[in-house]
């Protein structure tokens, strides 16, 4: 179970991320929901302790993150951190060198999967190619928890199903999934919980099949609930 | 498969899969995916597999083999049960549609007719 218990992070003139409390279970698949700047990237950096938060503590199992909780918390950035020189081969050799948990063998099925191939340099990569290399190496890790920053943004629709096809291949139920995106209806089918950010703050946490079993909405409905104040229309 | 995301997706993967059983795309008997399988092909959560499965056995349309995974029942019955059940469930979305309509049913029967000769 991940705590986020009253965490907070300031940085100059602005508060990022503001007291927000929640519970995470294991065997979900979570989308972390918010426009952009709400504070989505600086909650998952602490998560995955790249950042310290200003107050407040992330817990996992009980234990405060730190150096011990960090082989089973695996983070992919949205912004790509490989170097220009590196092909596909040698990401998965710098993963494999920094995560004992990384297993080769997945990650090179995955780069067969998704027709990348080992010897392509990294900076000759389409934004596609690239999305589904950053999951790719993310989801070779035997993690507990997997943050994934936006891992559908800028990318076309068969990259996107092969990056779908990964999130739920990895999925099971002692592990908990975190994707965070603004394309909404992307995660409709896929995660069953939703988190929404508003302006640094926690604005709830849904079970998305139980908003259309019992309100008749969908994921994109209730989130223009929480973050639009334009009406639905005469729709439904 | 496309979904209506406001309704509850477990549901239209069960009536997506039902309706392949009465077609026969899926035969009696047969074994069906794993729940991890299940979730890729359809694309969704493998808790929402899961629970399409729990369905399905709680209406005996399919059972499971210890260790063995998901099979399709071999009950005939069942399988034409679901398939009058299913054509009972469009007749009413139908005949909400032409009540909106202002159609009888009367009138409704004649137009149907008309267009099948």
């Amino acid at each position: 179970m991940l705590e986020s218990i009253q965490i907070t992070k300031k940085f100059v003139g602005k508060t990022a991320v503001d007291g927000i409390s929640m519970r995470l279970e294991q065997g979900h698949i979570y989308a972390l929901l918010g426009p952009n700047g709400s504070g989505k990237t600086t909650w998952m950096k602490m998560v995955s302790g790249l950042i310290k938060p200003t107050s407040g503590e992330i817990r996992y199992n009980g234990n405060l993150i730190g150096i011990g909780t960090r082989k089973e918390i695996a983070y992919m950035s949205t912004e790509p951190y490989f170097y220009n020189w590196m092909t596909v081969e040698n990401v998965g050799k710098y993963y494999q060198d920094f995560f004992d948990d990384f297993s080769m063998d997945r990650y090179n099925l995955m780069i067969q999967n998704m027709d990348l191939t080992g010897k392509l340099k990294v900076k000759s990569l389409s934004s596609g190619m690239m999305a589904k290399l950053k999951v790719a190496v993310t989801m070779a890790r035997d993690a507990k928890i997997y943050l994934l920053d936006e891992p559908l943004n800028g990318i076309d629709l068969l990259a996107r199903d092969a990056v779908m096809n990964m999130i739920l291949q990895a999925a099971s139920n002692d592990k908990t999934l975190i994707i965070s995106s603004h394309l909404v209806e992307e995660l409709e089918t896929v995660v069953d919980k939703a988190i929404f950010i508003k302006e640094s703050h926690l604005a709830g946490v849904y079970d998305v099949e139980a908003l259309r079993v019992y309100d008749n909405i969908s994921l994109a409905d209730k989130y223009r609930e929480v973050f639009s104040n334009v009406s639905m229309g005469g729709v439904r | 498969m496309q979904y209506d995301s406001k309704l509850p997706i477990y549901l239209q993967v069960i009536n997506a899969i039902k309706m392949d059983i009465i077609n026969e795309r899926i035969k009696c008997g047969q074994k069906l995916p794993s729940n991890r399988e299940l979730a890729v092909t359809y694309t969704i959560n493998p808790n929402t597999a899961a629970r399409v499965y729990q369905e399905l056995e709680r209406e005996g349309v399919c059972f499971t083999r210890r260790g063995m995974g998901t099979f399709v029942t071999e009950d005939e019955t069942i399988i034409k049960d679901i398939r009058t059940q299913m054509a009972d469930e469009a007749i009413v979305e139908f005949l909400k549609k032409i009540n909106e309509l202002g159609i009888s049913v009367e009138e409704a029967v004649n137009m149907i007719r008309q267009r099948e000769e």
